[in-house]
C-alpha cells in the first residue's frame, strides 16, 4: 500500500493540471457547444509568456502571473468569443471544430513569430507562499515541494470557486440555460452573449492557470508537453460525457495518478513503459468513444431556433453565367499549360528552389485530396490523414530498404496498408459522427505517434528513413531532381483528381452527399451507410498513402515528425482555408502553402520563422471557415465572379451574394404564387 | 385469407421508465391505406421507428411481406419495400431535387459500387431519368427538379421528401405527419398524391396525421393510439364515434 501511494502521489500535480483543462473543455462545451481543442495551446501560450517574462525580463512571479494568466488568459477567451465563436454560434459542429483546430495550430506557431525562437527554462512558480526548491514535508516517501503544494492548492481553490459560481449564482443558472441556445435565452431577457462570454473568460483563465502550473513540473519548456496536457484533458472530458465538471476533474486527476503508478510498477526499459503508458490517454479516449452511448449523440443540433438561419451559399461554379464559365475554363487551361511548360523548361534551370516548392506543393495536394473526400464529400472530420500518409510512405520505404522492392510496387502496398488502417478506424467509429469521429481519429494519430512512429525499426529514428528516386526503377528517369519528379507528381495528382471527381459525380458521391444531409433518411431509402463510409475511408487512406510516399520522395526522406498528429491538424487547416469541397481547393492549399512559405522565406528576416508564419496565415484563413464553409478562395471567387459578371454581362449579383432564389429556380416563385 | 403486407404483433418499446409503445398489434394489407392517429406522445412516430429499424422494440414481431424485420438494419428494410417520410423534414442539404430522387432510385436496387464510379459507369440511364421524371410529375414538382432544396420552403421540402420515398417504389409508404407545417392548399396536394399512389401504384399507405379531415379523406381504416397503447381500430367514422377515442384523443372538445 505504501508503495502504491508512493507511486500515486507524484501524479497528483499532473492530474490537477489535466483536471483544470478538462473542466475548461466541459464548461465551454456546455455553455457554447464548442469543443475547444485550443485550450492546450492557450495553456502553452500563457506558460510561454510567463516563463519568457520571468526568465528574460526578470519580472517577479506575481507580475508575470498577472500579465500571462490574469490578464492574457481571460482577454484571449473574450477575444475568441467576441471575434470568432459568437459569430458561428449557430454553425454546425464541424465548423466549430475547424475553428478551434485552427487556433490550436495557429497559437503555438504565432509565439515564435512574435517572440522569436527562445530556449525557455520553466523554473518559476506563481505561488510565493511555497518555494519551489523547498521540500515542506514527505508523504509515503514522496517529497512535497513548493511546486506540488502550489499546483494542488490552486487547483482545489479554483474548482471550489467554479462550483460555487455554477451552482449557487444566477450567472451559473444562466450559463446552464444558454447551453440550448444563446438566442433562446435572450428571448427571456437574459444577455446570452454576455453569459457565454463569461464562460469563455473563466475557462480561458483556467487554461492559462493550468499552463503556468504545469510548466515547472518539467523544467525545460517544450511545446510537446502541452500536447500531453491537451490529450489527457480531452480523455477526462470525454469520460465526463462533456457534461459533468466534477467527473471531468476527477478523471483528470486519476489519469495523472494512473500514469505515475503504471510508470512505477512497470519496468522502465520495457515496451509497455515506452509505448503503453504514454498512450494511456489515447486508449482512454478510444475506449470511452466505443463504450459510452452518450458520445454518439453529441452533434445533435439543440438550438430550437436553428431553422431560422439562412441556407449556406451555393458554390461559385453554380452561380456563374455559362459564358463566364467558359472563359474561366479556358483561362485555367492556359494557366495550367503555361505552368507545365515552365516547369519543364526554364524554372528548373533558373529557379531550382521553385522546382522543389512546386513539386512539394503538388505532392502535398495529393494528401490533401484525401481530406476533400472525407470532409468535403462525406462531411466528416478526420484528424489522422498525415498518419495515413506516413503509413504509406514508411511501408514503401522499408520495403525498398529491406526487400529492395520497387517504389511503385511498395507504394501500392503502402497505399493498401494505409487503406486498411483507415478501414479499421472506420469500423471502430461506425457509430460516431462529427466530434466523436474527430476525437477517435485524433486519438489514433497520437497513438501512432507514441507507438509505431516512435519505433526505430519502423521509422529509422528521429532522422527518418531515407528514400531515393532510383528505387522507382532501374532507369534513372525518375531521378527526384528536375523534370522527372514533376512529371511523376503531376501525373499522380491528375489521376487522384480524376478519381475524386469520378467518385463525387458517381453513385457513392451522391450517397455521401445525401448522408451529409441526413444519414437517417439515406439509410431509410436503402443506402447502406456503413458500406459507403468504409469505401470513402479506404479510398481516402489509399490516396493519402500514395501522396505521403511521393511527398517523402520529393524530400528524399520519410520523416516521422513530418507525418505526426500535429501535421494532420495542419493539413485540415490548410485545405479548409482554400476549399474543402473542391479539388481545386486541395491543389491551391498544397501549392499555396509552399509558395507562401518560399515567398516569406525570401522576404522576411530569419528571426521570424517563415514556416510558422505560413501556418499562422493559413490558421487565420481557417478561422473564416464557419462564416464561409466553402473556403476563403471559393468565397473570393464567388465575389469576383459576381463583380466581373456585373461589369461585363449585366447579370451579376451583389458582391459575395448568392444568386437570388428565383434566378436559381424560376419555378419557386411561380409555385409560391400559385400556393 | 390473404397474408397482410405488414403485420405487427405485440410490439413494445420503452425509454427508461416510459412505455412509449405498449403491445401494439395490427395488420396492413397490400394496397390498403391505414391511418394511425392519436394525441402527441401517443407513440406513433416511435412505432414508425420500430418498423423502419431506427429503434429496436423490446418485444413483439414485425413481419413485412413474409419477412421478419426484427434484427434487420434500416437500409435492408427499405430495400424490402418500406418507404418513409419524416415528422421533422429530412432533406439532403445542398442537393437538387432531382438528385434526391436519383439517390432513392439507385438505393432501391442497392447500387453504390465504387468500381462503377471509378470506371465512369454511374451516369444516370434513360430508364432511371424517366422513372425519376415520372415521380416528380406524380408529386407535381417537375418544375423544381434542378432546384437545390436549400432554396425551398417547408411545403416543397415535404413534397420532395414524399417524392424521394416514392422513388424507391415502396410496397408501403409510412407518411409521418406529411401535412405538418403546410397550408390548406398544400395539404390537399399531399392528400391527392397519397390517394393517387395508393390507387395507381397499389402502394399501401400508413399515415400518421393530426389533420383529421385529411385522414378521413385518405384512409380506408384507422387505428387510434394513446399513451403507447391501441385504443380502437375500424373505419374512420367508427373510431371517431368511439367514446374512449373521443375522451382520450379529442378530450373536452370531443365530449362537447
Amino acid at each position: 500500500m505504501e508503495q502504491f501511494v508512493g507511486f500515486a502521489l507524484p501524479g497528483v500535480p499532473f492530474g490537477c493540471t489535466y483536471a483544470l483543462v478538462a473542466v475548461c473543455l466541459v464548461l465551454t462545451y456546455q455553455a457554447t457547444g464548442v469543443f475547444n481543442f485550443a485550450f492546450g495551446a492557450q495553456a502553452y501560450a500563457s506558460a510561454f509568456v510567463f516563463t519568457y517574462l520571468t526568465q528574460y525580463k526578470n519580472w517577479s512571479g506575481w507580475e508575470a502571473f498577472l500579465i500571462s494568466v490574469v490578464v492574457m488568459g481571460p482577454a484571449v477567451g473574450w477575444l475568441f468569443d467576441r471575434l470568432l465563436f459568437r459569430h458561428i454560434a449557430n454553425s454546425n459542429t464541424i465548423a466549430k471544430m475547424v475553428c478551434s483546430l485552427a487556433l490550436l495550430v495557429g497559437i503555438p506557431s504565432l509565439l515564435p513569430v512574435i517572440f522569436g525562437n527562445q530556449n525557455l527554462d520553466a523554473t518559476a512558480t506563481i505561488a510565493p507562499f511555497f518555494n519551489p526548491n523547498v521540500v515542506y514535508f514527505t508523504l509515503w516517501g514522496t517529497p512535497i515541494n513548493g511546486i506540488y503544494l502550489s499546483t494542488v492548492s490552486v487547483t482545489v481553490l479554483v474548482l471550489v470557486l467554479l462550483t460555487i459560481l455554477l451552482r449557487y449564482t444566477n450567472l451559473g443558472l444562466q450559463m446552464r440555460a444558454a447551453v440550448e441556445s444563446r438566442r433562446l435565452v435572450q428571448l427571456d431577457g437574459v444577455n446570452g452573449n454576455g453569459v457565454v462570454a463569461v464562460a469563455w473568460i473563466v475557462s480561458s483563465f483556467m487554461a492559462g492557470l493550468a499552463g503556468v502550473l504545469f510548466a515547472p513540473n518539467f523544467g525545460a519548456f517544450q511545446a510537446q508537453n502541452y500536447v500531453t496536457i491537451t490529450v489527457a484533458a480531452i480523455a477526462a472530458a470525454v469520460w465526463a460525457l462533456l457534461r459533468s465538471i466534477p467527473i471531468a476533474a476527477l478523471v483528470g486527476v486519476l489519469i495523472g495518478v494512473t500514469t505515475t503508478v503504471l510508470q512505477g510498477y512497470i519496468p522502465p526499459d520495457s515496451f509497455f513503459n515506452a509505448a503503453v503508458v504514454p498512450a494511456l490517454p489515447f486508449i482512454l479516449i478510444v475506449v470511452a468513444l466505443l463504450i459510452l452511448p452518450g458520445m454518439r449523440s453529441l452533434d445533435a443540433s439543440r438550438d430550437p431556433l436553428a431553422t431560422i438561419d439562412p441556407p449556406p451559399p451555393p458554390m461559385a461554379a453554380a452561380t456563374r453565367a455559362p459564358t463566364m464559365d467558359r472563359i474561366i475554363r479556358v483561362l485555367w487551361w492556359i494557366l495550367f499549360g503555361g505552368f507545365c511548360v515552365s516547369m519543364l523548361t526554364w524554372i528548373p534551370g533558373s529557379f531550382p528552389a521553385w522546382t522543389t516548392v512546386f513539386n512539394n506543393g503538388l505532392t502535398l495536394s495529393i494528401v490533401l485530396l484525401s481530406i476533400t473526400l472525407i470532409t468535403g464529400m462525406a462531411g466528416q472530420l478526420s484528424l489522422c490523414q498525415a498518419t495515413l500518409a506516413g503509413v504509406g510512405a514508411f511501408t514503401a520505404a522499408q520495403l525498398a530498404n529491406h526487400l529492395g522492392l520497387n517504389l511503385f510496387v511498395g507504394g501500392l502496398i503502402g497505399a493498401a496498408l494505409a487503406a486498411i488502417v483507415a478501414v479499421i478506424l472506420a469500423l471502430l467509429s461506425l457509430r460516431l459522427r462529427g466530434l466523436g469521429l474527430a476525437l477517435m481519429t485524433l486519438a489514433a494519430a497520437l497513438a501512432f505517434d507514441a507507438t509505431f512512429f516512435n519505433e526505430t525499426y519502423i521509422t529509422g529514428g528521429p532522422q527518418g528513413v531515407s528514400i531515393q528516386g532510383k528505387w522507382l526503377g532501374t532507369s534513372e528517369f525518375f531521378n527526384v531532381n528536375g523534370h522527372a519528379m514533376f512529371l511523376l507528381a503531376l501525373g499522380t495528382l491528375v489521376v487522384a483528381v480524376v478519381i475524386v471527381l469520378l467518385v463525387r459525380k458517381g453513385t457513392v458521391g451522391r450517397n455521401l452527399a445525401a448522408m451529409r444531409g441526413s444519414e437517417t433518411a439515406t439509410a431509410g431509402l436503402g443506402v447502406n451507410p456503413t458500406r459507403q463510409r468504409i469505401l470513402v475511408f479506404a479510398l481516402s487512406g489509399a490516396i493519402a498513402g500514395i501522396g505521403g510516399l511521393l511527398h517523402s520522395l520529393e524530400q528524399q526522406v520519410v520523416d516521422p515528425n513530418a507525418w505526426n498528429a500535429d501535421f494532420s491538424l495542419v493539413l485540415v487547416v490548410l485545405v479548409v482555408t482554400t476549399s474543402v469541397t473542391t479539388v481545386e481547393g486541395a491543389i491551391q492549399a498544397g501549392v499555396g502553402f509552399f509558395v507562401t512559405e518560399q515567398i516569406l522565406t525570401t522576404i522576411l528576416p530569419a528571426r521570424i520563422g517563415a514556416s510558422s508564419l505560413t501556418v499562422v496565415l493559413f490558421a487565420f484563413g481557417a478561422l473564416t471557415y464557419a462564416q464561409h464553409p466553402e473556403g476563403v478562395l471559393e468565397y473570393q471567387k464567388r465575389k469576383g465572379t459576381a463583380r466581373f459578371e456585373r461589369l461585363f454581362f449585366s447579370r451579376g449579383h451583389p458582391a459575395g451574394e448568392a444568386a437570388p432564389a428565383e434566378e436559381l429556380a424560376p419555378a419557386i416563385s411561380t409555385s409560391h404564387a400559385n400556393g | 385469407m390473404v397474408d397482410p403486407l405488414l403485420s405487427l404483433r405485440g410490439v413494445c418499446k420503452s425509454f427508461g421508465g416510459i412505455q412509449a409503445v405498449s403491445s401494439i398489434t395490427f395488420d396492413v394489407a397490400a394496397g390498403e391505406s391505414l391511418g394511425l392517429v392519436g394525441p402527441n406522445g401517443a407513440g406513433k412516430t416511435t412505432l414508425f421507428n420500430c418498423v423502419c429499424g431506427q429503434l429496436r422494440p423490446e418485444t413483439g414481431d414485425i413481419v413485412f411481406d413474409g419477412s421478419p424485420l426484427i434484427g434487420l438494419p434500416t437500409y435492408r428494410r427499405a430495400r424490402l419495400g418500406i418507404g418513409r417520410t419524416y415528422q421533422k423534414v429530412e432533406v439532403f442539404t445542398d442537393m437538387s431535387v432531382r438528385d434526391h430522387l436519383m439517390v432513392a432510385e439507385r438505393a432501391r436496387r442497392g447500387e453504390g459500387r465504387l468500381w462503377r464510379d471509378l470506371l465512369n459507369l454511374s451516369k444516370p440511364t434513360t430508364d432511371e431519368i424517366e422513372r425519376v421524371d415520372a415521380t416528380l410529375e406524380l408529386v407535381g414538382i417537375t418544375q423544381l427538379a434542378r432546384t437545390s432544396v436549400n432554396a425551398l420552403g417547408l411545403g416543397h421540402c415535404r413534397l420532395v421528401e414524399l417524392a424521394r420515398a416514392l422513388a424507391t417504389e415502396p410496397k408501403i409508404l409510412l407518411a409521418d405527419e406529411p401535412s405538418s407545417g403546410l397550408d390548406l392548399h398544400e395539404t390537399a396536394e399531399v392528400a391527392a398524391v397519397l390517394r393517387t399512389v395508393q390507387r395507381e401504384r397499389g402502394t399501401a399507405v400508413l399515415l400518421v396525421e393530426h389533420d383529421l379531415s385529411m385522414v378521413a379523406e385518405v384512409v380506408d381504416r384507422t387505428v387510434v393510439m394513446d399513451l403507447g397503447a391501441m385504443l380502437a381500430e375500424g373505419t374512420f367514422d367508427e373510431v371517431m364515434a368511439n367514446p374512449l377515442v373521443r375522451d382520450a384523443y379529442l378530450g373536452q372538445m370531443g365530449l362537447a
